[in-house]
Order: structure tokens, then C-alpha cells, then sequence
């Protein structure tokens, strides 16, 4: 490890926060402005938490769209309760959708039935399309029961505003802040608009949507890094509870491996990102759909999984 | 701190950017490891550039397609190197990498020297607004590490540079391939004195905060009010794109010329509510008068340099278009948050960016740049490149596209129908003294919003008596409405002028009258107006004058002779009960009257 990361210049950081900040908020007011059909994609994981905190942020505390989460039904159940915890007390509008379908014939990998990439496919990507598209029923909460009923609206969203991140993975690192997306939900990577001036693509043709990444020039460790600095609630499964293990990204339950790490609270997760063992291991390597040989996630990302 | 790479084509641009990583140690664990297993795997020779071309294509073709963003950092600060594709084909690629960035480092091949794309970039970077420089001469290990190879392209190369404008920080020979001159001082070319690639980024100079001495200018982004969710602050939103505002400070909108002052700026989330804004902050505030504005305008602050307001200006573009920018097509033109319809009304000139060589055509061909003046339907506020370079740019939308962006370096002057009124209403709105009440409650009282209904069509229809009953029934529904009959005007307010002059009296005429429904509607009142055949043009002078969403038009009669296009057409007026119902119904759903 060389030396240089060991120094770190807090002023300068946090001047190197308060800029992506505002950048973010930036584009989130823009699709705000430039999307009638609005949504984001709420994972319920930290990258997710923190785009919707700078909703809030860009908007005084409203969140002027709806949350759309994919619910494969696999997830760990602590995420499920966070979501529609956070749901409540910040009066958020949360969707969820999901693949009944293939739930109901068990076409999934934990039921033996299929690969890794096969099920992301079906409970993600799928899911998300037709949620998108409103061809499939979208499951609105109800803030006066607390319960999740049928949408009547089933108008495709146009703007899907999304949290990945450039430092993820490679065909991340070369995403747009808005990404058209055609309409079989493609994405076209040798061929993205160009994006200069803080002028984005926000006319699109009909039957087309496009993709918003507020995101996109995060790292992990900014991220944990304005979590602190916001005191933003997140799930307690990013935290060792004494296992001696603990999750670095959350996802699907049986393919989602935790860290072994005791970073017990937000000061020991940054501590071991910028200095300790994860400081040069990359975050998604737990996670099972990256690991198909180069390009694996190119080639789910260009059908339109996140 | 944001870098970027450039270059032609194969001059190694990715191979020193995964060079420095490498060298750096800032690479993942095991990702210098994969890469190579990769190669192996598919008997290719290990790339270093791979580790940034992750895409499956670039990969098998060995060139960049796409920007790659990558972290890395000193022990001075972060960067954001962005790998930008030297491939004529991804110029938009290169631009769209290149804009995010603050300085840039341009690579040429010692072996095949200056190229089309060295050239094309370097102006490309000047067009964008990069100043800061660095030039790596690369592959000198083809060159036997020769100094005179390196001097002579240097002496090439910033010639080239000086002549469009930009002084190069340094000229650096390199090997990415061998690590010379990149982390580490090469042993090689002992006759090299200078900075590494390495030291040359820490020699970068921070953002220059210049933008913060510069007259203040926000775009509007927004005007937030979420009601429905109990919040009754109504907050203008936008990032400040340069100088400062304080709470009090009096800002002025253009080009509508609308004015109020800062009553507090908004703020959610940790830190403290600002008193202040500045440079890059994304912001909001509340005004003491609350007036009516929209996205679209530029919040500027009274008393500073005020900028221009024009629907037409000469501006040096570049094109990116498959097809050719032409005239008589309509674009989009987007600068800060407005867009408006433009079209190209004339070429000054085109530039082979690649040569310097200039010419002269009648189209705007891809990669091309070209010095041209842009005419946009409704008047846009902005600021010369000389001047403030950052409220100059704007780009164009061709169909569904990004296309084109160019730099404002001229006015032009006025000549439009319209230019004259569109002046004077953003001088009065300058002075406008905003009343005490706001139009909300004024709103809320009478149960109605001030609006001018202009009720037209063929001659000899009915008009007037039809505006008649319809004021009559109005009033008898509790509405503050007035009938403003055109003759009140004609030898009034408008005496001096011809009552049946020529084309421009009639513009004059539209013009005062638009002003004085203003005044009326500032105080809360529904107009009914009528005029014979009322066309486009004057609909033009009369948006030059009042807002366009006061503006509610109404054709009678079984077809519309005039180019008008009327929010309502009622074919059969004969009726006349019925017609006034069609006309209330309208109101009411245009939120003119509350039911
Ligand atoms: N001998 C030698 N070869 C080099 C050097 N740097 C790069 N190359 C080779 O030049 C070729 C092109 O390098 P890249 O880094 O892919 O070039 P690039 O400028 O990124 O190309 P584009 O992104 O496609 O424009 C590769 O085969 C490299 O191995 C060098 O210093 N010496
Ligand atoms: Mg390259």
C-alpha cells in the first residue's frame, strides 16, 4: 500500500463532499424538472439511502416522486422492514413490483432451477421492466393503513433515476447522468449522448425512457463518508452485531456473502475503507453475477438490469 | 480534482492512465492479476489499457469507445482521471469526458507525431474552456528515447497551440509502456529535467475561484412549492453558476426583468441554513415580493453587469450531428435551464478543427466548427464568452439529440416585430413596483386569477356583444371582470398614434394595450377584449408584452382564417348562451375562475 493513503486532508475533503453534493442535487432537480413520469429505483441498500436523502436534500424535505423498489422476495427480511419503516416516517410514495410468475413456478436459482444470471434476470431485470412499463401490477403503500395496495396508475415511467456508481465495476465507469434506454430497454454503450455544460438528454421518443444517475461520480467510501457526515439512517446490516461478520453490499440473501470485518459503527466502516483491508478490495467481489467471465454485468446492464 | 486524457488515436492515452494506477499501486487487489489472466486466457499480450477499456468491444478491438472514469489519488489530493477515446468516430465521447474535467493532459506518439486528432482535441479543449495543459510526448521508447524527436514535436505542437489560444504548462516525453517519466523519473532520459506525469497532476492549479468575483448568475432550475404536502414556502431553485448573493440583496430575472429580494435561503440536512450563496452551490431561496417566474430564467443581482437579452447572437459551434446542421430546420437551443426553439439563419464561416484551415459552406458538417449566427423563437438572457464564459454556452437538440454546443461571442441587433415591445416590458418590469398584496390572496379573495381573454374571429360575428353578455354573466357570478373595449384605448392612451395606420400602429396599438391590461391584471382583474382576426404576429407582440400564461384565446366562427392558433374554437358562435358557457367552462379549466 503505498503511503499517499494514509494522509488525508479533511477540509479538502469535505470540499470534495460538498461538491458531489451538489452536483447530485443538480441532476436530481433537473430530471425533476425535464420528467413528468418520474421514479427511483430504491434498492433499500446504502447507494440507494443516500440518493434519497439528497432528494430530500435538492427538494427541502420533500420527495416530490415516487420510490420504486423490485421486491425478488429473496431479500434479507431486515430490508424489507427498513424500507417500509423509512416509508412511514418520511412519508415517501413506495411502489414495489416484482416477478409473481416466476416466483409462483420456483423458476429460481435458489429453488435449483436456474443460474445466478438466469435468476437475476427473471426477479430483477424482468421485474423491472414490466414495473417500469406498468404492464405489470406496481404495489403502491397506502400512508392511512401502512399496507401495499394495487396501483391504479400504470403509466410507464419515462425518468428512472438510479444510484449506481462509476467506481463499481467497468461498463459502470462509462455510464451517462442520463442514459437512454430504448424500447426494449436496451442500452446502447458504443453509442451514448454526449453530455457537456450540464445540458443532459431529456428529450426522448416516445416509447423510450431515460436513466438518471445522480450517483455516478461517488465512491464507496464517499458515500459511507456523507452517511456520517448526514447521520443517514441505514440498514443495521452493514454493522457487525457481534458475528464478526457483517454485509458490504446488500442484495438477493443466497447470493449476497457477508464480509468477515467487526466494523461495528460508521466510524470503524470508514476507518476500513480508507485505511484497513477493504481499502484496495472491490466492494461488489461478494456478489455472485460479477464474477462471469468480463463483461457478465455489461451484458445484464445492457438489458437493463441497474 | 477532475483530469482528462487526450489525444489521437493509439497514442497511448489509456496505456498511461494504466501505467500511473499500476505504478501507483491504486489498482483494486487482484485486478492487475485478472486482467492479465484474461489476456492470457484469450492468447492476447497483456494491455495495460485494458484495465481501464472494459468494455467487451474495446477489449477486442483495442481501442477506447467510451470515457472511463477512474479514482486514484496523491498525497496531495483525489483525482478523477477520465480516459477519453482518440477514435474520430467518439468525438462526443472525448467532449463528453473532456467537459467534466479542469485540466487535461494531451498525448502524442513520438513515432507518428502530430496528427489530426492531437489538433482536433487541442482546440476541442480550448472550445470546452480547459486552460491548463500538460502535453506527454509517448512511445519514446520507439524513438530511442531521442531528445531531438522531443524537441521537434514540441516545437510543432505548441506552435499549434499558441495559435489557438492556449499556453501549454509543460511538455513531458514519456513510455507508458516502460513506466518512463510516468510515476518515476526515467533512467533513460537523463536529459529530461522536468516534472514526471506524476508530479505534473499535483502541479495543476485548484478550480479558479475567479467565478466568484464575477456578476452573480443562477439559472432557474425550478420554483418549488409542495403544497400538497402542508409547506407554503415557495423556493427558487438553481446552482449558481458565478459571483455571490446575500440575504436582502435585490435580484433581478432575465429576460423577463422581473425583480424581488432574498428573504431566506432554504437548507435541509446537516451544516448550517447559508447566508450566503456562491460559485457551484446548489441553492434555494424565498423572496420578500413574490413574483411570478419560471424555469428558464437567470437570476442575476441589481446592480451588477446586467446580461444580454436577444433572440438572436453569433456564436462558434461545433457539430456533432450525423446530419448536418442545416437552415430552415428547427432545433432546440438549451442554455442554462431555457430551451427554445432556434434555427441556424446564417454561416459566418467553417473550421477544419483539425487543420485551421477555413471555409465556407452552406451546411454544418459532423465534427465540424463554425462560426454562425443562431435566431431563437422566444428572447434568451446570456453573457458573451469574452466576458462570462460559462452563461455563453449553450447546446443544441436536433430531434431527440444533443448535437451541437457552441460559445455566445456577439450580439446582434434588433430587428424583430417584437424586439422593440420585448425591451420596454423588461425595462418596466425592472421598475415594476410590486404590489403589497400578493396576487395569491388577491387570487384567493376574488376566487379567480387575473387573465386577458381575447375573444376574435371573422368580422361582422358578434363579437362584442358576445364579450358583453359574457362580462354581464361574470359579474352576476361574483367575478371582478371588465369588458376593455379597444375604442377606449385607441384615442386615449394611445391618441398620438394613426387609428388606421400602417402595420407598425397596429403593433403599438396591441402593445399598449397589452400594457394596460398588465396594470389591470395586477390588480386581480379578468379582461374580455375582442379584436377581428386576430393573427400571429400580433400574438407575437402581445407575448412580448404579457406573460403568456394571462393570454387565453378564443375563435368564433366555422373556420380560423388568420396563422392564430387559439387555445379554443367554438365553430358554431350562433348561440349565444351556449357560447357563454363553452367560454366559462374554458375559464374554469385553465384555473382562470374557481367553481
Ligand atoms: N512501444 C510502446 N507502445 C505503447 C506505449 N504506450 C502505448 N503503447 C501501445 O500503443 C497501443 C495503443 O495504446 P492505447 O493506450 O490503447 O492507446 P489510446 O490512445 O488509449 O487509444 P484510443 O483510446 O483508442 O484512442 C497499444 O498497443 C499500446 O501497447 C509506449 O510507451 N511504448
Ligand atoms: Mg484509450
Amino acid at each position: 500500500m503505498s503511503e499517499s493513503r494514509r494522509t488525508y486532508d479533511k477540509a479538502a475533503y469535505e470540499a470534495h463532499l460538498v461538491e458531489l453534493e451538489n452536483k447530485s442535487v443538480y441532476l436530481l432537480r433537473e430530471a425533476y424538472a425535464n420528467f413528468k413520469e418520474l421514479c427511483m429505483l430504491w434498492s433499500i441498500g446504502k447507494d440507494s439511502t443516500v440518493m434519497l436523502w439528497l432528494a430530500r436534500k435538492a427538494f427541502y424535505g420533500h420527495v416530490p416522486f415516487p420510490l420504486v423498489h423490485v421486491d425478488t422476495h429473496y431479500k434479507i427480511p431486515e430490508m424489507i422492514e427498513y424500507r417500509d419503516r423509512l416509508a412511514r416516517e418520511w412519508r415517501i410514495d413506495m411502489i414495489y413490483g416484482e416477478n409473481k410468475a416466476a416466483l409462483d413456478a420456483k423458476e429460481t436459482f435458489p429453488d435449483g432451477r436456474l443460474s445466478h444470471i438466469e435468476c437475476c434476470r427473471k426477479l430483477k431485470t424482468e421485474a423491472l421492466t414490466h414495473t417500469l412499463a406498468g404492464d405489470w401490477p406496481r404495489y403502491r403503500m397506502n400512508h392511512d393503513t401502512g399496507r401495499y395496495e394495487v396501483d391504479s396508475n400504470t403509466e410507464p415511467y419515462t425518468g428512472v433515476i438510479v444510484g449506481v456508481r462509476a467506481d463499481e465495476e467497468g461498463s459502470r465507469s462509462k455510464e451517462r447522468y442520463f442514459s437512454p434506454r430504448d424500447k426494449n430497454n436496451d442500452w446502447g454503450v458504443g453509442d451514448q449522448p454526449p453530455e457537456f455544460w450540464g445540458q443532459y438528454k431529456t428529450d426522448f421518443a416516445p416509447g423510450t425512457h431515460v436513466r438518471i444517475h445522480p450517483l455516478l461520480d461517488w465512491t464507496e467510501l464517499d458515500i459511507w463518508e456523507y452517511i456520517r457526515r448526514e447521520s443517514i439512517p441505514v440498514v443495521s446490516l452493514y454493522f457487525d452485531q457481534g458475528s464478526g461478520r457483517r454485509y458490504r453490499s446488500l442484495g438477493c440473501a443466497p447470493c449476497t456473502t457477508p464480509v468477515e470485518s467487526t466494523a461495528k459503527n460508521l466510524d470503524d466502516i470508514i476507518e476500513e475503507l480508507r485505511t484497513g483491508k477493504f481499502s484496495n478490495i472491490a466492494e461488489r467481489s461478494g456478489r455472485e453475477q460479477d464474477k462471469e467471465d468480463g463483461g457478465g454485468l455489461e451484458e445484464l446492464r445492457k438489458d437493463g438490469y441497474m | 480534482m477532475n483530469i482528462v486524457i487526450v489525444g489521437h488515436v493509439d497514442h497511448g492515452k489509456s496505456t498511461v492512465i494504466g501505467r500511473l494506477l499500476a505504478d501507483t499501486d491504486s489498482l483494486p487487489q487482484g485486478k492487475l492479476e485478472q486482467v492479465r489472466e484474461m489476456c492470457r486466457r484469450n492468447s492476447k499480450p497483456f494491455e495495460y489499457a485494458f484495465l481501464l477499456d472494459a468494455l467487451k468491444d474495446e477489449r477486442s478491438q483495442g481501442i477506447t469507445i467510451d470515457a472511463a472514469r477512474c479514482f486514484f489519488k496523491t498525497a496531495k489530493r483525489d483525482y478523477l482521471i477520465i480516459d477519453a477515446p482518440g477514435h474520430i468516430e467518439f468525438l462526443k465521447n472525448m467532449i463528453t469526458g473532456a467537459s467534466r474535467a479542469e485540466a487535461a493532459l494531451l498525448v502524442i506518439d513520438a513515432n507518428e507525431g502530430v496528427r489530426e486528432n492531437s489538433r482536433r482535441h487541442g482546440y476541442m479543449l480550448k472550445m470546452l474552456g480547459i486552460k491548463q495543459v500538460a502535453v506527454l510526448v509517448n512511445k519514446m521508447d520507439l524513438a530511442d528515447y531521442s531528445e531531438e524527436v522531443f524537441k521537434s514535436i514540441e516545437a510543432e505542437y505548441r506552435g499549434f497551440l499558441e495559435e489557438i489560444g492556449i499556453r501549454a504548462k509543460s511538455f513531458i516525453p514519456v513510455s507508458a509502456m516502460q513506466g518512463d517519466n510516468i510515476a518515476a523519473q526515467s533512467s533513460d532520459m537523463t536529459w529530461y529535467k522536468g516534472r514526471t506525469v506524476l508530479e505534473e497532476l499535483d502541479a495543476f492549479d485548484e478550480k479558479e475561484s475567479e467565478a466568484d468575483s464575477l456578476p452573480f448568475r443562477m439559472p432557474v432550475q425550478d420554483v418549488y412549492r409542495f403544497t400538497g404536502s402542508g409547506d407554503d414556502r415557495r423556493i427558487i431553485a438553481g446552482t449558481v453558476e458565478s459571483g455571490r448573493l446575500k440575504i436582502g440583496d435585490e435580484c433581478v430575472f432575465y429576460p423577463s426583468g422581473k425583480h424581488t429580494h432574498v428573504a431566506t435561503f432554504e437548507h435541509f440536512g446537516a451544516g448550517e441554513t447559508p447566508t450566503e450563496i456562491k460559485t457551484d452551490m446548489a441553492a434555494g431561496f424565498t423572496m420578500t415580493e413574490q413574483i411570478y417566474i419560471r424555469r428558464g430564467e437567470i437570476c442575476c443581482l441589481s446592480g451588477e453587469k446586467t446580461p444580454k437579452v436577444g433572440t438572436s447572437f453569433v456564436a462558434s459551434l461545433f457539430w456533432l450531428g450525423i446530419s448536418p446542421m442545416v437552415k430552415e430546420k428547427n432545433y432546440l437551443l438549451k442554455i442554462g435551464a431555457a430551451k427554445v426553439p432556434c434555427q441556424l439563419k446564417e454561416i459566418i464561416s467553417t473550421l477544419d478543427a483539425s487543420t485551421l484551415d477555413r471555409g465556407k459552406k452552406d451546411k454544418i458538417d459532423r465534427h465540424d466548427v463554425a462560426e454562425c449566427i443562431i435566431e431563437c423563437s422566444k428572447p434568451i438572457a446570456f453573457d458573451l464568452t469574452s466576458e462570462m464564459p460559462k452563461t455563453s454556452r449553450f447546446v443544441l437538440v436536433d430531434e431527440y439529440e444533443i448535437s451541437g454546443g457552441g460559445i455566445i461571442t456577439a450580439e446582434v441587433e434588433k430587428t424583430g416585430i417584437s424586439d422593440v415591445a420585448r425591451d420596454l416590458a423588461m425595462r418596466r418590469n425592472e421598475k415594476w413596483e410590486t404590489s403589497s398584496i400578493p396576487s395569491e390572496l388577491r387570487a384567493k379573495r376574488f376566487g379567480q386569477r387575473p387573465g386577458i381573454v381575447i375573444i376574435t374571429g371573422h368580422r361582422y360575428i358578434g363579437k362584442k356583444a358576445m364579450a358583453k353578455e359574457l362580462e354581464r354573466e361574470l359579474w352576476d357570478a361574483g367575478r371582478q371582470v371588465y369588458f376593455l373595449g379597444i375604442g377606449n384605448l385607441l384615442y386615449g392612451v394611445a391618441g398620438e398614434i394613426k387609428v388606421e395606420g400602417e402595420i407598425p400602429d397596429r403593433y403599438e396599438h396591441i402593445r399598449r394595450l397589452g400594457e394596460v391590461a398588465n396594470i389591470m391584471m395586477d390588480s386581480g382583474m379578468l379582461l374580455l377584449v375582442t379584436c377581428a382576426e386576430f393573427t400571429a404576429n400580433d400574438m407575437e407582440v402581445l407575448e412580448a408584452t404579457v406573460d403568456t400564461e394571462h393570454i387565453h384565446t378564443v375563435w368564433l366562427g366555422d373556420k380560423v382564417t388568420t396563422d392564430v392558433v387559439p387555445d379554443l374554437a367554438i365553430s358554431d358562435a350562433s348561440d349565444r348562451d351556449a357560447t357563454a358557457v363553452r367560454i366559462k367552462s374554458f375559464m374554469a379549466e385553465r384555473g382562470l375562475i374557481f367553481i
